[in-house]
């Protein structure tokens, strides 16, 4: 309204910050009154119309309100018709021939093995009519125990991806594949004269006994020929650590069973690495309160799983970490001395532990992060030896890998060789080092300059392109092969389905390459049949060994070790001094729990899987601390541009409660340029940035603000618990006072008190905890759940808009200072509550409660009210807004799990508690005229989960596990003061502090 | 129009659209389906007498019945009827490793998830829901598969049920009352089916 008494002058601008604040103060009658005045001040309307446009954009099109209802009318009505029609009709295309084993609809259980970076997981791998559609663990293999990985879980997605590459292709053109190895054998007989001098063979970590007869075939051929790999994960400092300690090779394996403390020195044990999974699972066991229960300390500079599941955790920057190590070793008189300058903090600390670990010799272990310097390896080995922990708690093997390298070293000899002119034949297999090789290398430049350049790879990527050869790789799931697993186990890779697109293992070019093509079933037969020539009756244990899913008794022997005379001086010489500048900013590349290197950057599952601490999906960023955030003016998402001997990268900034200070955390494996639809342009390439001699933690960088910022996509923004007792947590010395601690925190109403008669479950009801105490936040549960119930991917903006469909999400909690806040983790699926909200509120009864307990949901019902959603305390329920499903890819149809609905848009979506495997149960088991056993039907989330946290069953049977777990005194019930008393409890978490630290 | 009017268009609207819903239009029933080769159930399983299950093999262990590959009838029709020209679409699947493309009689729904072995478990005989197949030259539904159908079975078992061992036989009739002999084997057989939704919807 302007100015009555002069319509000329510009009306004074309103400020909308300015009206809450005069109206924060008022109340009641003063309330209402300021309201009034405010509407009769001049510039409110325009105030009103700039906050809430009438027009606003998108609703300026010709139809008015009335006219749209009246076609929103007209065509309801219409649509009512459309459901009066029948349905097509349908074709069977039944076998021609029919398999033996197949029935339709009963899927089979494969046993294989999957190798990231050349060390394999063994595998239970569900086919339905010959397409493997689940991943579980094998429960007999000791490298996961029949849990699996995030990774695993995933990669069966990896097997239907649409942009796989399919052909093999030369100079832009298809060709077969013959003429590729007319080709290779050409550029071969070249080599011949030289003894192959120019020729280089490329691949990852290689564990594999066959492929290593392969390449060894072919160095044997060509003496002068090189075998490079290129190991995404860090294994080189470890190898160094272990030659400079005990003045041999060795990789260390740790029994966390038998560990009462545990020291993580920057170590992600728990949630990444090849032994995860069994690490974790061990680690579980004695994470139980009522038994003896561990004790982890975590020191480290970006908040991991391992340290929000440590009872006492430390933020250091990453270059600190080995004078951390010094300082402990002095402590515990394993150096000479102690290092001076140590910070009283980490005194106090140290003195605890050291006494902590020497009350517990031979019963402990020290775990080196595999980034961290060789020097922390070094002292962690030499800590072991003295506390007594090797034999016991800290294995010692040979290396696992078929041909022990440093893998960068390896890398920058070939790089060499390339710019030096010295390389005539390249064959990259497996691997794509132009997209993970650090920015020094200049891989892509030297590569140009080799003659013959084939590549190998599951995707048309970064490195086929500048290649003359291009072979797509056959999938893990479709090749035959074998592998070891991080203890050694040989497993025998066995394909669950032909390849789809023609794909070639890495065996197979091989075997080509050493002139003799074969298959890879023959290939791997014959190697086999030549090792077990003397046992006889080979087809037998080709069989059973394929059929167990592992070789017995080839898990690598314990290796007796000791530290070498000079180890500390080993240890002062090898340091190089480049990550000694405490001072300043620090740069600590991470590989990233979603796409790892990089290599599944087109997942996305994996994309959209929120990182377990900073609940980011789809992108990188630069993690800081909140101090260096306020001291360099910095808020999330403001977009930087680091700086590292002269090389520049711009990354939007994230901050993280308990990172250490002035220490920024990047994870690889982003900003693909050739990855696919799915992860071309996600992210920023931590690559571009960074050198070979730092190629883990990279000291002297520099930061700059930019003006931009660059908008991330979060699933949790709010870290706070409120008040309220969502997570309860407790030590073990309350817990030992107070058992039910957890129940007495917040009053649960009366059984009787609800309106709605009480439903008796007279068959079985189902139920399920999720221990706390031992939930690390994974993502392994929200993988398998994706893979198992057809969820779909959504995107990041969806995801920024709250829309992620995730059944099962992962709650993070941070409590206590900013600095070094407590971390929680709590998995939230569908509660089934047996006093559902959601049920009552159905206009169409849709969602509605089953005889077993379970809160059914009725897709067909569903008209997307989307009020069951509104009413859910737990907002669990997830609402197609789109058709986010991808209803016309031909591979991903063949990912599905025939057993679930493939649901369309505008229906309400949940955690069903399996309820395809309770039915398969229920009706094999009713055939048999017996009850459902413990154990025969499984969650996906629980199959899946390494640490064992999730336990399902049935609650009638008083024998079964979760009924145990019910009974137990931490049992409770998330937001129970609702009364919606959910069949999905929780166990209170308890950690386990040390006394003699406050916190 | 009055109101009285309007409630009358209403309702016969709504009767009218009712038995389009329930007609053989909508739900196909005794509606006999043409198929690319005219297979009679009457002649195989009537005349001839072969049990159902040699076709449909996985009726007792798996949740779809199946549809037999072309191997089944090769067995006998590489010895009989070799060369009918009726046979010529079998045949040419068998050589050339196509499958013969059944046009499906009973299509349930792609949100109904059904399982056929626990049915055959608990005694519902195959003519129970599929009718005199065996009577049947080209086959059809015999009954709606509406929703409405199926409940009538599951709230009352005890109307259809019969012996475990008389579910594959065709014109069974029961040796006395239905409903006597059906409570009788409800309680033997452990017969309660589910009235849960999802029981089939999930």
């Amino acid at each position: 309204m302007s100015d009555p008494t002069n319509p000329t002058t510009p009306t004074p601008a309103l400020d909308l910050e300015q009206v809450r604040t005069e109206l924060a103060s008022a109340r009641g009658r003063h309330y209402w009154r300021s309201l009034d005045e405010l509407a009769n001040r001049p510039g409110f309307d325009a105030l009103m119309a700039r906050e809430f446009p009438r027009q606003a954009p998108g609703l300026l099109d010709a139809v008015d309100r009335r006219q749209f209802m009246q076609l929103m009318g007209a065509s309801l009505a219409l649509a009512g018709l459309s459901a009066c029609t029948r349905q097509p009709a349908e074709t069977i295309m039944p076998y021609v021939k029919a398999p033996e084993d197949i029935i339709p609809g009963r899927p089979l259980y494969f046993a294989t093995a999957m190798p990231i970076g050349g060390i394999g997981t063994g595998l239970l791998v569900e086919s339905h009519m010959g397409r493997p559609t689940k991943i579980e663990g094998n429960p007999d293999h000791p490298s996961s125990l029949g849990a699996t990985d995030a990774f695993a879980q995933a990669s069966v997605l990896g097997l239907y991806d649409p942009d796989r590459s399919q052909v093999i292709s030369s100079a832009g053109e298809i060709r077969p594949w013959s003429a590729f190895t007319a080709a290779l054998d050409q550029a071969l007989a070249a080599q011949t004269a030289s003894g192959g001098a120019g020729l280089r063979i490329l691949t990852d970590n290689i564990t594999s006994p066959t492929l290593a007869g392969q390449i060894a075939a072919l160095l044997t051929k060509y003496p002068n020929s090189h075998w490079h790999q290129w190991d995404p994960i860090a294994r080189d400092s470890a190898r160094l650590g272990a030659r400079m300690a005990l003045g041999v090779d060795a990789d260390v394996r740790y029994r966390f069973v038998d560990a009462d403390v545990v020291v993580a020195l920057d170590a992600d044990f728990l949630g990444s690495g090849p032994a995860q999974v069994r690490n974790l699972r061990d680690f579980s066991v004695r994470r139980k309160p009522g038994g003896s229960m561990n004790r982890l300390y975590a020191v480290e500079s970006s908040p991991t799983v391992t340290g929000a599941r440590a009872d006492h955790r430390m933020a250091v920057k990453a270059s600190a970490v080995e004078f951390f190590a010094w300082a402990l070793a002095g402590q515990l008189g394993v150096a000479p001395q102690k290092p001076k300058n140590v910070p009283p903090e980490y005194a106090k600390w140290i003195a605890a532990l050291a006494k902590d670990l020497m009350a517990h010799r031979g019963r402990s272990i020290v775990v080196p992060g595999d980034h961290q310097s060789p020097g922390v390896h070094a002292l962690a080995h030499a800590l072991n030896i003295a506390l007594g922990n090797v034999g016991k708690t800290v294995i010692c093997t040979e290396p696992v890998a078929a041909q022990p390298v440093y893998s960068m070293a390896s890398l920058k000899e070939l790089v060499a060789a390339m710019a030096a002119g010295q390389v005539d034949v390249l064959l990259m297999l497996g691997t794509n080092p132009v997209a993970t090789a650090p920015a020094d290398l200049d891989f892509a430049a030297r590569l140009e300059k080799v003659g013959f350049r084939a590549h190998l790879g599951l995707y048309d990527d970064e490195t086929a392109q500048l290649c003359h050869w291009h072979i797509p790789e056959a999938h893990y799931l479709e090749s035959w092969g074998d592998v070891r697993s991080e203890e050694g186990t040989i497993s025998i890779i066995q394909p669950l389905i032909a390849p789809l697109y023609d794909g070639k293992s890495v065996l197979e070019v091989m075997a080509a390459a050493n002139g003799r093509p074969q298959s890879g079933y023959d290939l791997v037969r014959a190697f086999w049949g030549d090792k077990r020539k003397a046992a006889g009756d080979f087809d037998r244990w080709w069989r059973t060994t394929l059929h167990d899913g592992l070789i017995p008794d080839t898990a690598l022997a314990p290796k007796a070790i000791g530290v070498r005379s000079n180890w500390i001086d080993t240890i002062i010489q090898n340091h190089d001094g480049k990550q000694d500048d405490t001072e300043g900013l620090e740069l600590v590349y991470r590989l990233d729990s979603g796409v790892l290197d990089g290599r599944f950057a087109n997942n996305g599952w994996l994309q959209e899987a929120p990182r377990p601490i900073t609940k980011l999906t789809w992108d990188n960023a630069a993690l800081i601390s909140p101090a260096t955030a306020r001291r360099l003016k910095l808020q999330n998402e403001d977009v930087v541009e680091l700086t590292h001997r002269g090389r520049k990268l711009e990354v939007p900034v994230w901050i993280v409660p308990g990172n250490a200070d002035d220490s920024i955390t990047l994870a690889l494996g982003y900003g693909r340029k050739r990855a696919g639809r799915v992860g071309d342009g996600v992210g920023v390439d931590a690559n571009l940035i960074r050198t070979s001699d730092a190629a883990w933690i990279a000291a002297g960088v520099t930061l700059a603000k930019t003006p931009r910022t660059y908008p991330l996509a979060t699933t949790q923004e709010h870290h706070s618990m409120e008040g309220r007792h969502l997570v309860r947590e407790a030590t073990l010395a309350e817990y030992t006072h107070e058992p039910a601690f957890a129940r007495e925190l917040v009053e649960e109403p009366a059984k009787d008190m609800t309106m709605y008669p009480p439903h008796p479950y007279e068959g079985a009801a189902w139920g399920m905890t999720i221990d706390l105490a031992s939930c690390v936040g994974c993502n392994a549960c929200v993988i398998a759940c994706n893979a198992e119930n057809n969820i779909p991917v959504v995107g990041k903006e969806q995801v920024a808009a709250g829309r992620e469909m995730q059944w099962i999400r992962i709650d993070r909690y941070f409590e206590g200072e900013e600095t070094n806040p407590t971390i929680v983790h709590q998995p939230v699926p569908c509660m089934q509550c047996e006093n559902a909200p959601c049920e009552v509120v159905c206009p169409v009864n849709a969602t509605v409660h089953s005889s077993e307990g379970l809160n059914d949901m009725v897709y067909n019902r569903c008209v997307g009210t989307k009020y069951c959603s509104n009413n859910c305390p737990y907002k669990v329920r997830r609402f197609n807004f789109f058709k986010y499903q991808d209803w016309t890819t031909e591979s991903l149809k063949l990912a599905r799990n025939p057993d679930v609905t493939v649901r369309s848009y505008g229906v309400m979506e949940k955690c069903t508690y399996c309820v395809q495997r309770i039915s398969q149960a229920r009706i094999v088991s009713r055939r048999e005229d017996r009850d459902v056993r413990d154990g025969e039907v499984v969650t996906a989330c629980a199959q899946a989960c390494p640490a064992g946290s999730i336990v399902f069953g049935d609650l009638n049977d008083p024998e079964s596990r979760v009924a145990k777990t019910k009974a137990d005194a931490r049992n409770y019930s998330l937001l129970g003061d609702l009364n919606t008393r959910p069949r999905t409890t929780y166990l209170a978490s308890v950690r386990n502090p040390n006394p003699e630290l406050e916190s | 129009m009055s109101i009285f009017g309007a409630l009358f268009v209403v309702g016969v609207a709504g009767y009218g659209l009712n038995l389009i819903n329930r007609s053989s239009y909508v739900t196909q029933a005794n509606v006999a389906i043409e198929q690319p080769v005219p297979f009679s159930h009457r002649h195989h399983a009537g005349e001839l007498g072969i049990d159902c299950r040699y076709c449909h093999t996985s009726v007792e262990i798996g949740a779809n019945a199946g549809v037999p590959p072309t191997q089944t009838c090769m067995n006998c029709h590489r010895q009989i009827w070799l060369d009918s020209p009726t046979l010529e679409p079998v045949r040419a699947s068998y050589r050339t490793d196509v499958s013969i493309p059944w046009v499906k009689v009973h299509d349930l729904p792609d949100f109904v998830y059904f399982n056929h072995s626990i049915h055959v478990a608990k005694g519902v005989g195959c003519e129970t829901c599929h009718g005199r197949v065996d009577h049947m030259n080209l086959t059809w539904q015999q009954n709606s598969l509406q929703m409405e159908w199926c409940f009538d079975c599951h709230r009352n078992p005890e109307r259809y049920v019969r012996p475990k061992s008389e579910v594959f036989t065709m014109g069974w009739q029961p040796a006395g009352d239905q409903l006597e002999i059906g409570r009788e084997l409800v309680k033997a057989n452990d017969v309660h089916p589910k009235t849960d939704c999802d029981t089939c919807h999930r």
